[in-house]
């Protein structure tokens, strides 16, 4: 960088460093991570990540010093090919520093929690080595979402995308070749491949959008399509829905909205950090932020608004749902993360962007608390359950133990009460109850939507926020109340301090994260207008309370089936009888995957195997290649080469040769008689003959 | 005198006689007297000429012819002796040794 390019006031020119640091972070864990103690791996690399934490901070104070004016940061050259410039440029505004310290502040408070948590898992699992691995990954992840989040392009930004795509693929199929029980199992590494399979899909449709936005308004950089884009939307709007509702496709991926959810769910398979960090706080949130960041697009065609603002509303409401008959811990949080991402989706697809920024940022913070308090209680449940194993207690028949099954658990309560706690607070704030962070931001939406007209989405947000409520408390009542439904449950103990500390932080956070936009303040709103064009939402006290009485409704239906009567072990869900086919539909995900088999998986590799049996090995090896290639070629040189070029004409003349000389010596040699007298007739036969000629001539 | 034609008709009949003994006899000693017959029928046939064109070169030429017959006579003979003592024959038709 030149003296001259770098910014004069403030700490803008440190931007590149959110992230260099990580990367710094995993090449010396790398490098030198082989000698350092586990601790040692683990500090470095939250280290790595409290670094660009701290970066994040000062260019969130330039930002604000500079009264909210952003900056770019020219890095580097990247590509320039004919009209194609593309350059490593970071934009530090108001809305890329905002994600940039939610994704380095909570990724740094998930890194401390791994380096208990996945000292512990690692032992359960018994594979030590692969310690080092995950906070490389974890790293890499990080300094990924940094290029995402910080990139001035839709190209920059993409690389960013495919970064964390990356990622999550390799630390969803982190633990590739065992299950969740630590058996050999290809099971997390057919999820890993499914979230990396179904994301491309999302992928191609962004690449869709950046083709048609380079080829109508000639640039990947930020700025300067927004600035082309209103005057081709004036004549020509349909191409900025295509660029648009394409761009969506790659959000639906990302952020797993409707259709392209499935993956989520299956991305529980990586280790619990994982899907705190990544599939619940940080990267899947990167399709609401992409939104955000396209505001200018999204607010000239209203349309494409709508059909966002609708497939999130669905979402949100779809997946509500489905958490609510779900067993494992982490499916009914997996959830309820695209239920929440589909809340946030849905807003910026009114055109409410500081509200679902604001609930990104909440969510972040109750979603990542959930999620690592629901690590803390399957460890304290493996903790129970190894203790039981150690000790002969258990007799135990080869039963396989399933540690996050919350059928397996139940008056967790008391033996790990500061997780209880933790969880407790997580909850109120996703069950949106005031005056937890969860309220604030889910209430902006609600009142969007129902000031800006949009009823029918108000109506199924609201719908799905007591769903929300409903299965939180389900979860509450059968993990923490009630009886142990298993012994590994009345034995379980509590997690140490590396993993209770940060979550204390995140439950803070998810208390007071509210106060980020408290109505009257408008902080938050404050903050963004400086990037994107918003309004200020007024707090309407009806949506409030119908809110809130929606939610206290839901945890109240949860307590009377599941907390009144608590479950026993062994007993079906309370809801299964009542509900019949509608719960055996929850329970089993609407066999939305069953369904996506059937239409496209089983025709896709039908069609692969007829392309492969038929197309392939019949047509073009069986006859193609047999027939007619090798065929013809058999033939011509069996016949053509063979027969006639070979055995009749060069056999043929070197033969006939060898034959001529042969008979021709064998009638030469008669003359050679030995006899000295048939010699003398010779030389006297010329003589006569000579003397004839010259006679008679 | 006695035309010229007469000398080179007997000439003629010598060498014929000559040439033929050489053709038809084993006998190595007669194919020898028949070769020197053909000789001296080519010698009589310069002498011939010689005489009617009155010309020496032609009485030269025979004493070189002599000279050399007699030259080969004592060759000729050598070998034909050296065979004899060896093979105890001198049929020309078993001289075949070197035939391979």
């Amino acid at each position: 960088m030149l003296l001259s390019q770098i910014p004069t006031t403030g700490f803008f020119f440190l931007a590149p460093w959110i992230v260099f640091f990580p990367v710094i972070g995993l090449l010396l864990n790398m490098l030198i991570g082989g000698r350092l103690s586990e601790k040692g791996v683990g500090w470095l690399a939250s280290g790595a990540s409290f670094a660009s934490f701290v970066v994040s901070v000062l260019l969130a104070y330039s930002v604000w010093t500079g009264q909210g004016h952003g900056e770019s940061v020219y890095l580097s050259e990247w590509m320039h090919v004919g009209a194609l410039q593309l350059d490593w440029t970071f934009r530090v505004d108001s809305l890329s520093t905002t994600m940039m310290l939610v994704v380095s502040g909570v990724g740094t408070l998930i890194h401390i929690y791994a380096i208990g948590y996945m000292h512990e898992d690692v032992r359960f699992k018994n594979d030590p080595g692969r310690y080092r691995r995950f906070f490389v990954f974890l790293n890499l992840f990080i300094a990924a979402m940094m290029i995402l989040v910080s990139g001035d392009s839709y190209m920059m930004l993409f690389v960013g995308w495919e970064g964390v795509g990356l990622c999550s693929f390799l630390l969803i199929g982190f633990w590739y070749d065992k299950d969740t029980l630590g058996r050999s199992s290809w099971a997390n590494s057919d999820a890993a491949k499914k979230a990396f399979i179904t994301n491309r899909i999302g992928d191609f449709g962004f690449l869709i959008a950046g083709f048609l936005m380079f080829w109508n308004l000639g640039s990947f950089q930020f700025d300067q399509v927004f600035e082309a884009a209103p005057a081709l939307a004036a004549t020509q709007p349909g191409i900025i829905i295509a660029i648009t509702l394409f761009m969506l496709v790659g959000v639906a991926g990302k952020s797993a909205q409707i259709p392209l959810y499935v993956w989520l769910p299956d991305a529980m398979a990586g280790p619990t950090p994982v899907s705190a960090l990544i599939h619940a706080a940080t990267m899947v949130t990167a399709g609401v932020y992409l939104i955000t960041r396209s505001a200018p697009l999204y607010t000239l065609v209203p349309e494409a608004q709508f059909v966002v603002a609708m497939t999130g509303a669905v979402t949100a409401l779809f997946a509500a749902t489905i958490a609510v008959g779900q067993y494992d811990i982490k499916k009914v949080l997996a959830y309820s993360t695209i239920s929440q991402l589909g809340f946030m989706v849905a807003a910026v697809g009114m055109g409410a962007y500081v509200a679902g920024m604001f609930h990104l940022v909440t969510h972040a913070f109750f979603k990542a608390l959930l999620f690592l308090s629901a690590g803390s209680v399957i460890l304290g449940l493996e903790r129970g359950h190894h203790h039981l194993a150690h000790h002969g207690h258990h007799d135990d028949h080869g039963e396989v133990f399933d540690p996050n099954d919350m059928r397996n658990m139940g008056g967790m309560r008391k033996t790990m009460p500061v997780t209880f706690w933790l969880y407790m607070i997580g909850t109120l704030a996703l069950a949106g109850i005031f005056p937890f962070a969860g309220f604030w931001s889910k209430d902006e939406i609600l009142a969007d939507a129902f000031r800006e007209g949009y009823t029918t989405v108000y109506w199924m947000l609201s719908i799905a926020a007591f769903f929300t409520a409903f299965y939180m408390g389900r979860q509450i009542w059968m993990v923490f109340f009630g009886q142990a439904r298993h012994e590994a449950a009345a034995h379980a103990e509590e997690s140490p301090r590396i993993i209770t500390v940060p979550l204390m932080v995140l439950a803070a956070l998810s208390v007071l994260g509210g106060a980020l936009n408290l109505p009257g303040l408008h902080t938050l709103t404050d903050w963004l207008e400086h990037t994107i064009e918003v309004h200020a939402g007024e707090f309407l006290i009806s949506v409030a309370l119908i809110s809130t009485v929606l939610a206290l409704a839901g945890v109240f239906v949860s307590w009377l089936i599941y907390g009144r009567n608590p479950l026993k072990a062994g007993q079906p869900d309370p809801l299964k009888r009542p509900l019949g086919l509608l719960f055996t539909g929850m329970e089993n995900k609407w066999f939305v995957d069953e369904g996506y088999w059937a239409v496209f998986v089983d025709r896709y590799v039908d069609l692969s195997r007829f392309l492969a049996d038929v197309i392939d090995w019949r047509f073009w090896h069986d006859w193609f290649h047999e027939k007619v290639i090798a065929g013809t070629y058999n033939w011509v040189s069996n016949i053509g080469l063979n027969l006639y070029a070979d055995q009749r004409g060069i056999d043929a003349l070197a033969n006939g040769l060898g034959t001529l000389t042969q008979n021709l010596s064998a009638s030469m040699r008669k003359v050679q008689n030995g006899f000295v007298r048939s010699y003398a007739l010779s030389v006297l036969l010329g003589v006569v003959l000579i003397l004839g000629y010259l006679l008679l001539k | 005198m006695v035309p010229q034609t007469y000398y080179i008709a007997l000439s003629a009949v010598l060498f014929t006689l000559g040439a033929l003994g050489v053709l038809v006899r084993r006998n190595a000693l007669i194919i020898f007297m028949s070769v020197e017959l053909m000789l001296n029928a080519a010698n009589l046939a310069f002498v011939a000429f010689a005489n009617t064109y009155q010309h020496l070169n032609g009485q030269i030429i025979v004493f070189f012819v002599i000279a050399v017959a007699a030259a080969e006579v004592a060759v000729g003979l050598a070998l034909i002796v050296a065979i004899f003592k060896t093979r105890q024959s001198i049929d020309v038709d078993t001289m075949s040794s070197l035939k391979g």
